[in-house]
């Protein structure tokens, strides 16, 4: 079984790409725009906070900083779209790759520490808690106000727009609705959820790292995909919901693995544990239904 | 009130496959006017109403909307004034949203849209009355998908959406020819009774000739991306099929030779 520290640890990375999910659910599932931006937002989040908080900035004010630079990421993505007529997935993979340079000249080099720096976890070490709870207790503050906002503001005029544009966007041009503009909104706003995560994920590790973000794309896919295998996306909030179960789920599962010694697994596996839990959550679904028939024919 | 001047549009100019799809198009429709529009394949029903509504741009020509000039505004620019329903069902409404979500998007076309709930609770009742005059039970079904419903019934909502917020034209473009015959009736006894109570200017593509002359006050028959002739009043009252193709005759010199319309 997982020891305390493991199971806090995976619930507090878990609750971290719960952030990086509800991204990945805006572009991928509200707005149909298959965004790899992520890849680069996450580190450009985590290198932003870290410079800035040890610039001496408040480390609030560094995470939102971090959240704005998300923001720019996504929004060059989305325009190299919208305006430039590149396709979708080509010009996140354009921003990606042009964020890896700029993270490295934010930081100035590889890696940066923020060992005996104040952080947004800093004053929540005073309440008492053992020291592997208090990250688990800020992030899910902070993802249960995101996911109400986001709630909100899909169900706002403004976002029922963005959802019409990834649904059907003739449709939403004959309504008024300028999709163009809803692109940049939404990638956007995803990317500033995944440069939150970016900077959240710097501060409780103690470090930003410019590799920090391969593979991040996966594993918020992962975690939306398996949220969805878990809770039925009926509605917006059941989305957003299945998002963090999906990426707290998901983490526990690593943690398992990489935890039963039976399995033999090691830490290196970890790429592999991943794809092969991506796939069983995309096939799983479909083989319940299947089963379900059989069963059901057995019975008649 | 619309006033389209010698519209012009070449599809893939320069090219092996270049198409002239509007050849100096003119038509003025007047406020309260509903006008037929019919034409083979090809010439260019489709095309000129994606003008009207900034689907696509013309080369040259200008485009008045109320005495706006449109002519060089995209689409969600024009919404304001122009409300359409298209010919697939599935593609005026979106299936992923409820009907009442679907029908809060339509009463915003045009307008600024906030950060306030969409659906708003002042909207239900007129959701729900103007659903009612459907006659299809929608009006106790505002939080089911729109996917749950059959193509009439989306075609239904499609046009009670386009006339829930007011504009100076409706588009109808072959919007009941994907419907079976019963549907497709219904769908088009509900665009009448739509057009008369709210007394709106419309302008509707068909396929039938049958139907254009039955529908409306006033036919228009394109071909080759021009008006060729354009009936209206006592000239059109007790006009038939056969009569359509004489003058059609007699003003190109041409014969019909489109089966479907003919059949249809």
């Amino acid at each position: 079984m997982l020891s305390n520290i493991a199971f806090y640890g995976a619930l507090e990375t878990g609750l971290i790409y719960g952030l990086v999910a509800f991204g990945i659910y805006l572009s991928f599932r509200v707005l149909d725009f298959p965004d790899l931006t992520v890849d680069g937002s996450f580190p450009l989040g985590a290198a932003v906070a870290a410079m800035l908080i040890i610039a001496g900035w408040n480390p609030w004010l560094a995470t939102g900083a971090a959240i704005l630079a998300g923001m720019a990421a996504g929004a060059v993505t989305a325009l190299l779209n919208v305006k430039l007529k590149i396709l979708n997935l080509l010009a996140s993979i354009l921003t990606m790759i042009a964020l890896y340079s700029i993270n490295l000249r934010i930081m100035g080099r590889p890696n940066v520490a923020l060992l005996m720096e104040d952080t947004v976890l800093t004053p929540w070490y005073k309440l008492g808690l053992e020291y592997y709870q208090v990250p688990v207790l800020l992030f899910t503050l902070v993802i249960g106000v995101s996911l109400f906002l986001l709630w909100r503001f899909m169900k706002s005029e403004t976002g029922l727009a963005m959802r019409a544009t990834g649904a059907n966007a003739r449709m939403a041009r004959a309504q008024g609705i300028a999709t163009g503009g809803m692109i940049v909104l939404g990638v956007a706003v995803s990317n500033g959820l995944v440069g939150l995560a970016g900077a959240l994920f710097a501060q409780s590790q103690g470090a930003a790292d410019v590799t920090m973000g391969v593979g991040v794309i996966v594993i918020g896919l992962a975690s939306l995909i398996g949220g969805e295998a878990v809770i039925t996306p009926t509605s917006v909030f059941r989305a957003l919901l299945a998002c963090v179960v999906g990426a707290i789920i998901y983490r526990l599962a690593i943690a398992f693995a990489l935890n039963a010694d039976a399995l033999g697994l090691k830490a290196q596996d970890l790429n592999l544990i991943t794809a092969v839990l991506v796939t069983l959550a995309i096939v799983l679904p479909g083989a319940r239904v299947s089963l379900m028939n059989k069963f059901k024919r057995r019975k008649a | 009130m619309i006033t389209a001047t010698d519209l012009r549009l070449t599809f893939g100019e320069g090219t092996p496959l270049e198409n002239p799809a509007l050849r100096g198009m003119s038509l003025t429709v007047n406020q309260g006017e509903f006008v037929t529009v019919i034409g083979s394949n090809g010439a260019g029903k489709s095309t000129f109403l994606n003008a009207l509504a900034g689907e696509v741009l013309v080369d040259s020509g200008k485009i008045l909307v109320d005495n706006i000039n449109v002519t060089k505004l995209p689409t969600h620019k024009r919404t304001g004034r122009v409300a359409r329903v298209f010919q697939d069902p599935l593609a005026g409404t979106c299936e992923g949203l409820s009907i009442e979500e679907n029908l809060a998007l339509a009463i915003k076309r045009g307008k600024r849209r906030g950060l306030g709930t969409a659906v708003k609770k002042q909207y239900l009742e007129r959701f729900r009355s103007s659903l009612a005059t459907l006659g299809l039970g929608l009006e106790n079904r505002l939080t089911d998908k729109m996917g749950l419903l059959s193509g009439g019934q989306r075609q239904a909502v499609s046009l009670l959406m386009a006339s829930l917020t007011p504009s100076s034209i409706l588009l109808l473009d072959e919007h009941t020819a994907a419907l079976d015959p019963k549907t497709a009736s219904f769908v088009l006894e509900l665009t009448q009774n739509i057009i008369a109570e709210q007394k709106l200017t419309a302008l509707m593509v068909t396929h039938s000739m049958k139907q254009a002359l039955e529908v409306g006050t006033r036919t228009v028959m394109l071909h080759q991306g021009e008006v060729v002739f354009d009936i209206a009043g006592k000239d059109r009252e007790g006009l038939e099929v056969k009569d359509l193709l004489n003058l059609f005759e007699q003003q190109r010199g041409l014969t019909v030779d489109d089966d479907s319309l003919l059949l249809s």
